[in-house]
């Protein structure tokens, strides 16, 4: 079993003024390569926090974070960027597709931060929207698109590096329930083509997807359960 | 991720907001276009009195009678008494570093011909003042050494009074007698339209000086004399030997300051050049203050551009974006849209000079430098204004820009 995360005693202290809040208390969590988890847990219970620092887009307080061999959690902001680029695919709940960009250039976006030529860049984008199954609107602009295939092309722009993880924050939060389930295929088929998935979500429906649930609570791990279907145990 | 790219991103995004950067580029198309015509007709001015100043004549030095100057605290005062003669005039011509004088009395007055009439300025000279004065007929004749001696009542008169007597350029003037405040001269010739663009040159009547003299100032005085020294090297000769002949002729003690003034045309051209120097550098001044104001849009305009867009840098960065690719990108916006600016404001600035032109009188020149100059401010300011709103949209949180609506 390969390790792509490893959380070690990460801590993260907010500091308001006088006030200090504890998000995050001594969080111990393994994910492996391949894993399909599902991060659950009422709003306040630190999972958003938890997915800004698996995202890199924030630094614990305290703890160790090895994200696929690399400690990070004392990075600096230029070698997180680097590490967003290239070992992490974001997917949030509001698209944050670029406006007036068409689904192909939004795809692009991080291959060209990452130095990809142009045409190689084309090649691995068209493949991603093939992937997500929006080959024939590779030249629309998100405002031209409905909300499922808006977040299948941001589906596409996270996969489209070849990332170590795929991060999704509520990805079906702004979806109707049918095209909550187009999404929720895709990473259904993701996750058996081999990719490691983490989706933060508070629907149940949702989580049933997955392979494994961790519910936070009050900033730590409450429960840590694999689901029947699971092909490896959970570390 | 190189530089092609990141002008690709910006052209994007100067693009996507076309009303918006083409007001922000207003700034800076004004402010180029300013300097460059501005500088344009300051060296236009320039170039125009330096020529004006060598058509008076080559070699030109003038002397002029009894202006001798107080100077103290600052103040010039200007003191005149009728100290030059036609003796003295005589007396020049023997200097070796002189090729010809031409002795001055000026007045202003009336010419009438039948009904039609106007006025002008009237000057008693010799024969030598065609040569001195770089003038040239047009028809007929200029009076001779002779006819000066006689105090023959002749005149030569210039192309704008022949219009405004006779109402058209008309050959016809020559022969006919005209009455000069009420004295009646033969009209013997008409100059050459003057070339140096001082309607004055053209406005005026040649007679004998013996003849002013004695019909019109009713004294012997002369108000200046004009010198042509033999070369351009021969000037500061001329000057000394000037000198020293009239304080001969006017038998002035070593200790006895000159009771005249000797002018160079070199001197008053340097004074000139001075001058328009000064004028081009305020109006160029004037004009790099607008350059400046529009430097300020080009910061305000990113500015709210940051802020409309903190939604985008949080996208860019939660995809792998550094801080130096947001910067970049944002300097590079700016820079563009100063450079587009600055070319379209060449542009004008080229347009604006060649209409200025027809206004002026004379040709404004748009030389390389100020273009180069422009161009190169308004490139600097797009750098200098864009890096504060660039550097701010760098460090924004991503999570908070993330959470921005």
């Amino acid at each position: 079993m390969l390790v792509v995360i490893t959380l070690q005693g990460i801590t993260k202290i907010y500091r308001t003024g006088e006030v200090e809040v504890t998000a995050l208390q001594g969080i111990n969590l393994h994910i492996a390569r391949g894993e399909f988890v599902a991060i659950m847990g009422p709003s306040g219970s630190g999972k958003s926090t938890m997915m800004n620092i698996l995202g890199c887009l924030d630094t614990p307080t305290a703890g160790e974070y090895i994200l696929d061999g690399v400690k990070v959690a004392q990075a600096s902001r230029k070698a997180l960027a680097a590490m967003r680029n290239k070992k992490l695919g974001f997917i949030f709940q509001g698209f944050n597709l670029l406006p007036r960009t068409t689904a192909l250039e939004n795809v692009e976006l991080p291959l060209i931060y990452a130095g990809v030529k142009r045409k190689e860049r084309r090649e691995k984008a068209i493949e991603a929207l093939k992937a997500v199954g929006l080959e024939e609107r590779i030249r629309h602009k998100p405002q031209e698109l409905s909300g499922g295939q808006q977040q299948r092309v941001a589906i596409a722009r996270a996969l489209v590096t070849g990332p170590s993880v795929i991060l999704a924050d509520e990805p079906t939060g702004n979806l109707d329930s049918r095209s909550s389930e187009d999404v929720m295929a895709i990473f259904q088929k993701l996750h058996e083509q081999g990719n490691t998935i983490v989706i933060v979500t508070h629907e149940p429906d949702i989580a049933a997807y997955t392979r494994r649930i961790v519910r936070f609570k009050d900033g730590r791990i409450e429960q840590d359960e694999a689901l029947a279907k699971s092909e490896e145990a959970p570390a | 991720m190189n530089i092609a790219e990141s002008i690709r991103i910006a052209l994007k995004a100067i693009w996507a907001n076309k009303v918006r950067s083409f007001l922000t580029m207003l700034g800076i198309i004004i402010g180029v276009g300013a300097v460059i015509i501005m500088v344009a007709i300051g060296n236009g001015a320039s170039k125009n009195i330096t020529e004006q100043i060598q058509g008076l004549g080559s070699n030109l030095l003038t002397v002029y009678a009894g202006y001798s100057y107080y100077e103290g605290e600052g103040v010039r005062v200007m003191r005149s008494a009728p100290t030059l003669s036609l003796d003295d005039a005589a007396a020049l011509e023997q200097g070796e570093h002189i090729q010809a004088v031409a002795p001055l009395v000026n007045t202003y007055g009336e010419v009438v011909l039948g009904s039609g009439n106007t006025q002008g300025s009237i000057y008693g000279t010799t024969a030598a003042y065609l040569k001195v004065r770089n003038k040239e007929m047009q028809w007929g004749r200029f009076f001779t050494d002779q006819e000066v001696a006689d105090y023959k009542r002749v005149a030569v008169v210039g192309s704008r009074v022949v219009e405004s007597i006779m109402g058209s350029m008309d050959p016809g003037i020559i022969g006919r007698s005209i009455k000069i405040e009420n004295v009646p001269f033969q009209v013997i010739g008409v100059l050459k339209g003057s070339s140096t663009g001082f309607y004055y040159e053209d406005d005026i009547i040649l007679i004998p000086i013996t003849a002013a003299q004695l019909r019109l100032t009713g004294s012997k005085e002369v108000q200046e004399i004009n010198v042509q020294a033999v070369s351009a090297e021969a000037m500061q000769s001329a000057q000394e030997e000037i000198t020293s002949l009239l304080r001969k002729a006017h038998k002035l003690a070593p200790d006895q300051g000159n009771d005249f003034e000797i002018s160079n045309q070199e001197d008053i051209l340097k004074a000139m050049e001075e001058a328009t120097r000064t004028m081009t550098m305020l109006l160029g001044g004037i004009a790099a203050i607008s350059l400046l104001v529009g430097g300020i849009g080009i910061m305000n305009i990113m500015l709210v551009s940051v802020t409309e867009r903190t939604r985008e840098i949080g996208i860019r960065k939660a995809i792998g974006a550094r801080e130096s690719n947001i910067l970049g990108q944002f300097l590079i916006e700016a820079v563009i849209l100063s450079v587009i600016g600055g070319g379209v404001g060449i542009l004008f600035g080229w347009g604006g000079s060649a209409l200025a032109s027809r206004f002026l009188g004379f040709p404004a020149v748009v030389t390389v430098s100020s273009v180069v100059l422009a161009v190169t401010f308004s490139a600097l300011i797009g750098i200098v204004f864009g890096v504060f709103p660039a550097r701010k949209a760098s460090v924004l949180n991503p999570i908070e820009s993330l959470r921005y609506e």
